[in-house]
């Protein structure tokens, strides 16, 4: 093991080898930080490293392996959070210049304690997109997080520090929030792992919220097996969060290797195939194809179902926003602020009707989750765009970039679904990304799917080589 | 969602500076035209829902457990 790079090394390399006694964490950790320091300046993904604080958890891990204690299934893994993420003793800035005034956070994050009790060690806070209101990665106070595989180009939002984290091979695991598609998004252009869960299944307590109907936080990694031991530890209720759910934590690592042969897979048409583009319909129909998969399903009102996200979205996000653009709107990015502005200004029955539509789109989409066991879809309508552009062109019109990069996120996300996104390399360029969507609480499913297409190597997130 | 055609009875700026005040909002001339042109994209998208029929039992989605 003495040749191991062990600063690109899968968690469950590191997991085994800390445990195992084959390396101290303090070198995991050590080798994680060296090569942030080198690599880091080029992606600019992280807003804060906690060397100190890392070095001492790592410390404290290899002292209680040598009294025999039990490390837990991430022992020594470094990992980073979206700067959304409480840590304490540091200001959570929400990728905003305003919140870098507020108190210390008293204490971690529930998800940060939880993977730190598995074993894992936080290495830092991750860049963001402005109080999460971001497709591109691109943020006018920290600079824009590159894209690893083409530094010209975007990481995607609005957590790309995660992503670009992952992918750089920075940290093998990072923790990211997704509202409408800020971790499939980033996952997708920047060819990682991530996971959206069921709304409600892991906690967000202690961290900076945007839309409390909408917000999921979720892990991003390089592999199934990683992303799962990260899902698994942190699950549990957790009375902090109104939404959190009660059930008990439910393991997919039992699971993971059972194959699909039982499971009703469809792609989804209409819509989903409408805005797309070539590559990222070729994307879904490899793996369609690998999986054996000839159905095709309707999502219903899908279209209606992404308006209405983005209308509770805008009021939502606004209203929580609304006192610090009354007293501090010349110091929020401006195309973030002119959006919260005008949500702010919607009249109530327009988001009330959005609210009872989003009902019986949920009583619909779940219908034909009788008929079907997994729904795939594009995670986004093309590559990762050159950094900068402000138009894409859907179906050979051209629409705002920011808006509509999660067309094929917001209509999943709307209702809670849980999803696996899954990167595809179709050739030697940018990778995109698939959605393996499942029924509410059925993440087992869609981890299934995505380790049996990883097996066969249709889905795969390599260390980015960088310039 | 794109913007919709101009509905004559609908003038953006006109609304957001009334609403402005209402909200007790701030907004520089120079931020207008993007305010604007965001508030024509919730429009749309507003009559994109408003569109769909509904029943008068569909209750807003978010559950309050007591």
């Amino acid at each position: 093991m003495s040749e191991q790079d062990w600063s690109v090394a899968p968690a469950a390399t590191i997991g085994a080898a800390v445990t195992g006694g084959a390396v101290r964490a303090r070198t995991v950790v050590a080798a994680s930080l060296e090569r942030i320091a080198r690599i880091d300046p080029a992606v600019n993904a992280f807003t804060a490293v906690l060397a100190d604080r890392a070095l001492a958890t790592a410390d404290r891990l290899d002292t209680a392996r040598d009294r025999g204690a039990n490390l837990g299934p991430l022992a020594g893994v470094p990992f980073a959070a979206k700067n959304l993420f409480d840590i304490a003793g540091v200001p959570t800035r929400a990728g905003s210049r305003i919140n870098r005034e507020r108190a210390p956070a008293p204490r971690d994050a529930t998800l940060i304690a939880r993977l730190e009790a598995a074993g894992g060690i936080l290495v830092g806070a991750l860049n963001m997109g402005e109080y999460a209101y971001d497709f591109t990665g691109e943020n006018i106070h920290d600079g824009n997080t590159r894209n690893p595989h083409a530094l010209g180009h975007m990481s995607g939002g609005s957590s790309g520090g995660s992503g670009g984290a992952v992918a750089a091979g920075l940290v093998p695991l990072a923790l990211a929030s997704d509202t409408n598609g800020s971790i499939r998004v980033p996952s997708a252009f920047c060819g990682c792992f991530g996971l959206k869960p069921t709304y409600g299944r892991l906690s967000r307590a202690g961290s900076f919220p945007f839309v409390g109907s909408l917000d999921h936080l979720g892990p991003m990694g390089r592999s199934v097996e990683d992303l799962a031991r990260a899902y698994e530890a942190m699950q549990g209720p957790d009375p902090a969060d109104p939404v959190a759910t009660e059930r008990a934590p439910e393991p997919v690592r039992p699971s993971l290797d059972a194959g699909v042969a039982d499971l009703r897979i469809a792609v989804a048409g209409g819509y989903f195939a409408r805005g797309a583009g070539a590559d990222a319909l070729a994307a879904v129909a490899t793996v369609a194809r690998a999986l054996a998969c000839t159905r095709t399903v309707e999502i219903p009102q899908a279209a209606r179902a992404r308006a209405a996200a983005y209308l509770i979205t805008a009021a939502e996000g606004a209203a929580l926003h609304l006192d610090r653009l009354r007293t501090r709107a010349g110091e929020f990015d401006p195309a973030v602020r002119d959006r919260l502005i005008a949500g702010a200004m919607l009249p109530a029955p327009f988001v009330e009707r959005a609210q009872r539509f989003r009902r019986w789109y949920r009583a619909a989409v779940l219908e034909l989750f009788r008929e079907v066991d997994i729904i795939l879809a594009p995670s986004t309508p093309c590559r990762a765009p050159p950094s900068g552009e402000t138009t894409l062109v859907l179906d050979g019109v051209p629409v705002p970039m920011r808006a509509n990069i999660g067309l094929f996120t917001q209509p999943i996300s709307f209702i809670g679904l849980p999803v696996v996104a899954a990167p595809v390399r179709l050739d030697d360029g940018l990778p995109l990304g698939v959605q393996i969507i499942a029924a509410p609480w059925r993440e087992d499913l869609a981890f299934r799917v995505a380790r049996d297409l990883e097996r066969m190597g249709l889905v795969r997130a390599p260390v980015a080589t960088l310039a | 969602m794109t913007d919709t055609p101009e509905d004559p009875a609908f003038v953006p700026e006109d609304y957001a500076r009334a609403v402005a005040g209402l909200l007790a909002l701030p907004i520089e001339p120079a931020w207008m035209p993007s305010i604007v042109a965001n508030l024509r994209v919730l429009h749309a998208a507003a009559d994109l829902v408003g569109d769909f029929p509904l029943p008068d039992e569909a209750e807003a989605a978010p559950v309050f457990a007591a």
